[in-house]
């Protein structure tokens, strides 16, 4: 294509902005890194910023020597399994339902849906139903009560309206297959890139999810990661009451360390799943597109 | 279609047939029955649950039980010295998102679909999603760290530029600024992934033919790119719209001071700590059934306003 010098203008401009915003995108992703790994003196006065310095692991040794982060952690992980196993099966097993034209009552069924994406009854209700089942403080408050999302049961939906067709399930059901039957033998084998999508969705919520366990959990030996994160690095524990000035000083300095450290402790697992994850995502959101 | 009774070779399906036909369409009831019942329970319930909204609710009663006050809860949040300043803050924090963080991922997609070199721009793409998949614990947390008065590399550029060292997580000036330039950072790539979809789906003919006619590049954009994702934008400019008054919990809970709380208090945050935190289920659901009411009404204000001007509609 030809290019005017006026195309070329605007080449730079774009290619000089889009890379400032690249920049101030990528750079506090990074300076989280080194800052984790550089002893906290250096970052406390500003000393850090394109190479750590002082490096040292006693950031991660604190991090890693701290029980509640441990038992966060176990307990996120375990909300994660079964909540993203309950949400995946609810899901496709209701996606494939409500694929099917045969259904009676189809629309009037994804129109109750749809609505509770528009209205709710409010926090309050919602956990006085939680709480009236006994659920509170147990590990299915953090499964249950968000056991499908509207949007998501759209998106399987939609997929496998698309990718399963009408005439191959006929077809079957002439020769004597079930419905069920059809589900695990042809719908399920060839939703592989939904199902990903929607454990992917459906994981990294609960991973992140801090609400749900604000709401419904009291003790602290239940509480998910994100609920001890928010402990540590927005400093609700107070560090100990200390009368020693160097004490106080050296509980600071310590929590500081703690702090980069443990942001990149918290989100190792999504962090590092997320390069090979994201076109998963990104299909995601387009599969929701073609509804929107 | 095939109609049964212009094939009158084909016989009529037995009543085992159909029985059997019912039988495994029964199955598909099957699958949907756990999520029916979990939609029923925990949208549903809460729906009906909601009128202790209406009632003074006492835990010892239930919801049946507990007598009939009418419009009272409304009227005393309505009175409240809180109300204007709660639905103040929460209008205002939204309508600064819609206007400055709505149009960032537009022009960032734009901007990254005349990016020639296509390496780069999935890269600068790939680096771009990653915040949206912080936790908004981290994600605030960061921010603390950031701006920290004393060891925060924002405040340590800016006095080092000779400027004052700002509590800005401490600062009820601040708040807003932050909330809505963090979340540009944190939503930016992730929300132009939609328009960039909508950009990959042109023709390239039209920049061909635009070419040719000697259209530049700023013309091509303006008279191609932005039609073509316009209807994209007009759905989701209508879904934030409808969306001012749920603005979310966390990330404003989470921010939260008592040195910011003038301007922090948004009804999410209001109705967690009257209801949960302070006990009073029937004050916090009028607020919170106030909220739903108002939001459903501005979305379907604001779809009816998209389609009387011609523009796409959500139905």
């Amino acid at each position: 294509m030809r290019r005017t010098r006026g195309d070329v203008i605007f080449d730079a401009a774009n290619y000089t902005l889009v890379s400032v915003f690249f920049l101030l995108i990528l750079y506090p992703l990074y300076f989280i890194i080194i800052a984790s790994l550089s002893n906290p003196d250096f970052v406390n006065i500003g000393a850090i910023t394109f190479w750590p310095r002082g490096i040292t692991l006693e950031g991660y040794q604190r991090t890693l020597r701290e029980v509640s982060v441990w038992r966060g952690y176990r307990n996120t992980i375990l909300y994660t399994v079964l909540g993203t196993t309950i949400n995946v099966s609810l899901t496709m097993t209701a996606g494939y339902a409500l694929s099917r034209k045969e259904l009676a009552g189809r629309s009037v069924i994804m129109r109750l849906i749809v609505f509770t994406m528009l209205f709710s009854g409010g926090l309050i209700p919602t956990y006085l139903i939680v709480k009236g089942l006994g659920m509170t403080n147990t590990l299915w408050a953090m499964v249950i009560p968000n056991a499908v999302s509207a949007w998501n049961l759209i998106i399987a939906r939609t997929y496998l309206q698309q990718s399963i067709p009408q005439e191959l399930l006929e077809a079957s059901l002439v020769d004597g297959c079930s419905y069920a039957r059809f589900f695990w033998e042809v719908a399920v084998p060839l939703s592989g890139a939904i199902i990903a999508v929607l454990a992917l969705l459906y994981s990294v919520a609960h991973w992140n999810s801090f609400f749900t366990g604000l709401i419904y959990l009291q003790d602290y030996s239940k509480y998910p990661l994100q609920l001890i994160l928010r402990d540590i690095l927005l400093g609700y524990q107070t560090a100990g009451a200390a009368d020693d000035a160097k004490t106080v000083q050296e509980m600071q300095r310590i929590a500081d360390l703690m702090k980069y450290a443990l942001i990149i402790v918290a989100s190792f697992p999504v962090m590092v799943l997320y390069p090979f994850l994201q076109r998963y995502f990104v299909k995601g959101v387009m599969v929701g597109a073609i509804k929107g | 279609m095939k109609s049964t009774s212009a094939a009158p070779a084909i016989p009529r399906p037995s009543r085992r047939k159909l029985l059997s036909h019912a039988m495994r369409s029964w199955q598909l009831y099957a699958f949907l029955l756990p999520t029916l019942l979990y939609f029923g329970i925990f949208h549903y319930g809460p729906l009906y649950g909601a009128q202790i909204a209406f009632r003074d609710y006492l835990g010892a009663l239930g919801i049946w039980g507990s007598p009939w006050v009418g419009l009272k809860n409304f009227e005393r949040f309505f009175n409240s010295a809180y109300f204007v300043n709660l639905l103040s803050n929460t209008v205002i924090l939204s309508v600064l998102m819609l206007v400055f963080s709505f149009p960032v991922p537009v022009i960032f997609a734009l901007m990254l679909n005349q990016l020639g070199n296509q390496r780069y721009k999935r890269i600068v793409q790939t680096v771009s999603y990653a915040p949206h998949f912080i936790s908004t614990v981290v994600f605030v947390g960061m921010l603390f760290l950031f701006t920290s008065p004393s060891v925060g590399i924002v405040n340590i550029l800016v006095s080092r530029l000779g400027g004052p060292r700002i509590y800005y997580m401490g600062s009820a000036a601040w708040f807003r600024p932050v909330y809505v330039l963090s979340d540009i950072w944190q939503e930016t790539g992730w929300g132009a992934i939609i328009y960039l979809a909508a950009l990959s789906a042109i023709n390239p003919e039209l920049y061909e033919a635009a070419t040719i006619d000697g259209a530049t590049k700023f013309q091509r954009i303006l008279h191609i790119d932005i039609p073509a994702i316009l209807p994209t934008v007009t759905i989701l400019l209508v879904l934030r719209a409808g969306a001012i008054m749920s603005l979310g919990f966390e990330k404003a809970f989470l921010m939260q001071s008592s040195l910011n709380l003038e301007v922090s208090e948004i009804i999410s945050t209001y109705v967690y700590k009257v209801g949960l935190q302070g006990a009073q289920f029937s004050f916090a659901s009028a607020v919170g059934l106030f909220n739903s009411v108002a939001n459903l009404v501005l979305l379907l204000i604001v779809n009816r306003v998209a389609r009387a001007l011609g523009e796409t509609s959500l139905w």
